[in-house]
Parts: C-alpha cells; structure tokens; sequence
C-alpha cells in the first residue's frame, strides 16, 4: 500500500503539467470547462459505439481519457449504456453489419441526443471507401451533429469536436 | 526440397525472412497439412484467391505454414469447375472460421468442415454474391439485404441461462457479440459471433496501385499499424525484387518495439482497471501518453501511421532525436519497474490475476495460440527470435516465457517484453547503421507475388500480396486473432463472469484485424 501512496505523490498532479495543451492554446481547457458548464449546467455523459473502426480512433478516445486531458475535472464522463448518455461518439466508416446494432443505440439514447463522429472515416468512409461492406461515412445511420477529422484525431482535437458538438446541439434546441 | 518425405518443388520467395512457396496436387494438401502439423508447425494463415482470367487459371486456396525452417506458402489450384477443397479443421482446428471466410467472400467451401454458418456475411451481401471474386464490382451495394439470424449453439439443462453481449460493449472496444451460457455466476461455454467490423479491406486493396496500398494494411488493426505496414513493404518489396536500405530496416524495428510497448503500457493499465485497481490505469496510461508524445514529436504521428513506406521509412533519428528516445526509455524504465512492484505485491490484484482464464501449454498447443498469449503458456514462439531477420539477428532478442497460461502469466509476458523491447530500442538508437533511409522500388511490370511476415506485439501478422502490373490483384491481411479468438472461448469456461473483462483484456484481441 504505501508503495502505491509514494508513487501517487511522487507522480503529483499530471493535469496540470504545460505539455498538456499548445502553448497557443493555453488556457483552452480552462475555457472548455466553462462552455460545458454554460451550455449543459452539470456533466456532460457520452456513449461511445465503434461503427467499424480500425481502433486507431479508439485509442484516442482511450487516450482523452487519461489523466493530462483531466476530461473527468470538465465534467464530461464515457458511460456504459446509451440509455445514461447526452452524446453518442460514432467512430469507423459504417460498417454495414454494424448498422443495425448502431442505429438501436442511437434509438436508446435519450433525447435531446448529440452525435459526435470521430475520424476522417466516419465522414465519408475515407480510406476504406464505400462498398458492398461499408456505407462510406455514418452520417447515412444516424444523423452527425459534429465530425472531428483525423486519421486518428489526437486527443486534444477530440476534445474540441465534443464542445463543438455541444455547441451546435445547443443551437439546434435554440432554433 | 524434401519436406517430412513429400519431395515439394519449392520456390524461395525473396523475402529477409525464409519463405518457401509451392504449387500442389490436391492429394497432398491434406497429407502436407498433417506432416506439419506432426512436425511441431503451425497453421498461420489459410486464404483464397481468384486467380481466374478468360478461359485460363483458377481459384486457389493457399495455406501457409510456419516450420521450423521457415514458412511454407502451399498453394492448392482447384480445377475447372470444382469449386471445394478439403477442410483442414481436423488437423489445425484454428483453420474452422478462416474457412467460413473463405466461403463467404470467395463461395469456397471446405468439404467436410462441421461448422458451415456463414461469418462475415451478416445478411449485408446476398448469399450468392461474393465480394472477392474478380467478377465483383468493388463499388457494389445491397441496401435491401436485410440481417439473417445466426444459430447459436444452445446449452441445455437445469439452471442454465444464456447472457447475450455485445455488439456494443459496454466499454471504450470494438464490437463483436458474446452469447454465455451460465449456471449461477459460472460460464459454462461461451460463443463468439464476430464480423461486425467487416468494411471490405481485401476488397478495397484491388482498387489501389500497389505503392499506395501500405496505408491501408496500416489500417486493418490501427494498434498494429506498424507491423502491418511493415508486412505489406517486405510483401512488395519481395514481390518487386526491391529491397529497403540497412538503416531503414533498424528504423523498423525501432517503430515496431515502440508499438510493442505503446500496447502493452496501456493493457497493463486495463488490466488493473478490470481488477478494481484504477491507480494502475491512471499511472500506465500517463506513461502511454508520455510515449505517444515523443512518437509525434519524432515521427509526427502519434502511432506512427504511414512511417514506413515501400523501399524504406518516412522518417529518420538525428543525434539529439536518439537521445531522447534513449532518455524516455531509462525513465520509462524506472516507472515500470516500480508499477511492476506495486502489481506483484497487490493481494487483491494477485487474487483476480492468478488461475484466472487458464490454457493450459497442451491447450495451447492444440489450437495453435499464437503471440504473447502463446508464450504466456509454455508455446512460445516469436519470429524475432527464432528466425531472426536484420536487425533481429544482431540484437539477439530474448524471448520471454511462462507456462501457467493464466491472466498473471500474460501479464508477466507483458512485462517482461517491455522491458525487453526497452533494451532493444537503446542499442537500436545508439548503434544506427549510417545511410539512406528510402530506396525507391524498381517498377513493376510483370505479375508479382511476395509475402510479409512480422512479429506484432500481439503476434504473428502476415501480408500475402498479388500484384499485376502497377496494381494489386489480391491483397490478403492475416492477424494472429484469428488463431487467438477461440482459445478465449476455452480460456473462460469455468470461471465467473465478471472475470471475463479481465480475462478477454489479458490477451487484447483485435476485431479489426480479424473482420477486415
Ligand atoms: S479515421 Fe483512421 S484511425 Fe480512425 S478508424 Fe478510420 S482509419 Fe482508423
């Protein structure tokens, strides 16, 4: 136990080390905070569905959840059901034997219900295409308030796609 | 050559590594199958191609096989009109689902196979169509197909209730569906449906010029975007007779033990995580991070996707590049060795870890388990050290071994290879050969064949291209969880559901590099 207690202290507070953002940048996390507590008053919950990817996406979404993102300290949180999700984050060029089962979640998830779509792939199938085995972009399942490009997106931009995606959920309501 | 008393008439493939490839009679296939298969061999990959064209060639089944001397690409044509081979189930029993493929993207079919239920097709192509034969439109769709049941295999009796999981998981995962048959807390059997991730890969790589064709490989499992773009540039360089410089080929090697190390910092945090014990991820995924950053800053891709090219890489290591790789690995080093303290003295940790989801070294050997997971039960092979190509054969690497086959002893293999790799990386930057770091390939003009085979950090993968002219004719991409996969089903049987996580975390499985 106490090996665990010295590792925590010794590694201190990673968050808030400088490399965790552009230092052009700095200060944007503090200012997404502030958008997600402005535009959704409490904690933002998001469902994530993999619709075929190669998991390169995956492993930024992994990434955006360690401990220098703080995603958790915004109060934006993945969740296990889409039944307990505001957002749906859509990854992979829609994958045909994955349409039906992505099409469910989304008809699970409560509304007002966002969709964010993760990697270039998900917008138009980028480099798997469209063909007899992929529909060339999820957009054609379910309907995409967002689309973060990359190949895969670093973390940092998947993090400005989800506030970009709330803001623009927010206007649709607005309207 | 005399192969275990069949005279072969065998082909070298140019290739860094041994390959062999050979053209047979259909009465061998079955017999060569068996006399690997006693000679302590392994089934790596079985696939088809669509070699028709006019009147003349034909569809061919071709298996390849790992010997101890190197690896065996048995090629069987299947005359005319015949359109079966034999299964080779019986003999490699991982050959099973590699079959249901080949019936659904080529209408093949493995005469006397038990198991005929379709795995790909999932009711998004009509029956009678096949994807990879030559007469397919790659652009064609099917909207009005509609998704067709599957028969699941049901367990009868008192007490017993099925768990269905799955396609969307419950975690940050891929997506493949899990039906477990439980009496209690109990899993009693468990069967994967898998093929959710299916996008048609081999299919697209028939529409793309042979040099483009390394970022798509680079993309059938993007944890192993290094090992498969490297297979797919020693599979066309060997195709074109072209060769990647001595520097580059270290260069390789460096991403391809950064990628080892990247996968197993960040499993030994699920791990833990899956174990009720969230310190581990935390601190594991912090050095990932960290690892993933001086990635970007070097090669300017965290993964380094698209790094290595045909004829070479796209990157090169300066002197002030070299030393900080070599400062990030001492640090990562002392971090792991502390982690790796905290983990073993962790009774809780230990609790969950050790028994759990066992395969036995006879287990092993029966379903050919391959990679890390194969070395965590006593069937450790690994093509770093046992057919060593260069820089492999100068750096001597040690290959890391456990026989209880149980979640701890992956973790150990994990361990113990990042440790391993950490060395490797060192000497790789300090003892870089001077040079070029590209070599433009020759063109290509006639028809080629070449095939690549690299040691992942999960296991073996293997890229067998075909091209014609300027083109890719057949591009097949094999991962190591096909081989893995249905030793989980073993692997969880009598344990408790709640260590399935756990269980399916330790070996990592890719469902991407699987469904293609
Ligand atoms: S965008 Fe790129 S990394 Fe993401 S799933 Fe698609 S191919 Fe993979």
């Amino acid at each position: 136990m106490w090996k665990t207690l010295i590792q925590i202290v010794k590694v201190g507070l990673p968050a808030e080390a400088p490399p965790v953002l552009p230092a052009a940048d700095a200060g944007e996390a503090r200012r997404i905070e502030a958008e997600v507590l402005a535009v959704l008053g409490r904690a933002l919950t998001i469902r994530e569905v993999d619709a075929g990817s190669c998991n390169g996406c995956e492993l930024e979404v992994h990434a955006v959840n360690n401990v220098y993102y703080n995603l958790e300290g915004y109060g934006i949180k993945f969740v296990a059901s889409p039944r307990h999700a505001d957002m749906l984050l859509v990854t992979g060029p829609g994958a045909r034997n994955m349409a039906v089962a992505l099409k469910r979640t989304y008809d699970a998830t409560p509304a007002p219900k966002l969709v964010l779509a993760v990697g270039d792939c998900t917008r138009d199938g980028g480099i798997f295409g469209e063909t007899y085995a992929s529909a060339g972009g999820v957009g054609g399942i379910v309907p995409v308030d967002r689309f973060v490009s990359g190949c895969p997106p670093e973390p940092i931009e998947i993090l400005r796609g989800i506030l970009a995606a709330v803001k623009a959920g927010q206007q649709r309501r607005d309207v | 050559m005399d192969f275990g008393g069949l005279a072969l008439d065998l082909t070298q493939l140019d290739a860094p590594l041994p390959i062999w490839r050979v053209s047979s009679r259909a009465e061998d296939w079955s017999e060569t199958a068996l006399l690997v298969a006693e000679s302590g061999g392994r089934l790596v990959s079985l696939w088809a191609s669509d070699r028709r064209q006019g009147a003349s060639g034909s569809f061919t089944v071709s298996a390849a096989y790992a010997t101890s001397s190197g690896l065996l690409c048995f090629e069987l044509p299947l005359d005319g009109a015949h359109m079966s081979y034999p299964s080779l189930a019986g003999i490699f029993p991982c050959a099973l689902r590699m079959q249901r493929a080949i019936a659904d993207l080529h209408g093949l079919v493995a005469e006397g196979a038990e198991d005929t239920r379709p795995w790909f097709n999932h009711g998004a192509w009509p029956e009678d169509r096949f994807p990879l034969r030559r007469d397919f439109d790659g652009a064609e769709s099917f909207p009005a197909c509609q998704v067709r049941d599957y028969l699941f295999v049901r367990v009868a009796g008192d007490g017993v209730h099925e768990i269905p999981v799955g396609p969307v998981h419950a975690g940050i995962i891929e997506p493949g569906h899990f039906r477990f048959s439980v009496v209690g807390e109990k899993v009693l059997r468990l069967e994967e449906r898998l093929g959710y991730t299916h996008k048609g890969i081999e299919k697209r790589f028939e529409s793309l010029p042979a040099q483009a064709g390394y970022r798509l490989a680079g993309r059938v499992s993007g944890d192993a975007t290094v090992a498969y773009a490297w297979a797919y540039c020693m599979a066309l360089e060997g195709a074109v007779g072209g060769n990647a410089p001595e520097r580059a080929r270290w260069l390789r090697a460096m991403l391809l033990e950064r990628e080892r190390i990247a996968n197993h910092l960040g499993d030994l945090g699920a791990l833990g995580n899956d174990a009720a014990f969230a310190f581990g991820l935390t601190h594991f995924m912090r050095l990932k991070e960290d690892w993933l950053r001086l990635n970007k800053r070097l090669f300017g891709h965290r993964f380094a996707m698209d790094r290595i090219v045909p004829g070479g890489v796209a990157l090169d290591v300066d002197a002030p590049g070299a030393a900080w790789v070599v400062e990030q690995c001492d640090a990562v080093e002392r971090e792991v060795r502390t982690l790796r303290r905290i983990y073993d003295d962790h009774a809780g940790l230990q609790d969950r870890f050790v028994t759990t989801g066992r395969v036995t070294p006879a287990l092993a050997k029966e379903l050919g388990l391959t990679g890390l997971a194969g070395r965590a039960s006593g069937f450790g092979h690994d093509l770093r050290a046992d057919l060593p190509m260069s820089p492999y054969a100068e750096l001597q690497v040690r290959k890391a071994s456990h026989s209880n086959g149980d979640v701890a002893a992956r973790v150990f293999v994990r361990f113990e290879e990042i440790l391993e790799s950490l060395r490797l990386i060192r000497e790789i930057v300090t003892a870089l050969p001077p040079g070029e770091v590209l070599a433009p390939l020759p063109s290509l003009e006639e028809d080629g064949f070449g095939i690549g085979w690299v040691e992942s950090w999960r296991g073996e993968v293997l890229v067998a291209l075909e091209t014609e002219g300027e083109r890719i004719r057949r591009c097949h991409c094999h991962d190591p969880s096909w081989q893995n996969w249905p030793v989980l089903e073993h692997a969880v049987m009598g344990n408790i559901v709640p260590d399935f996580p756990l269980i399916n975390k330790s070996f990592n499985l890719s469902y991407s590099g699987h469904d293609l």
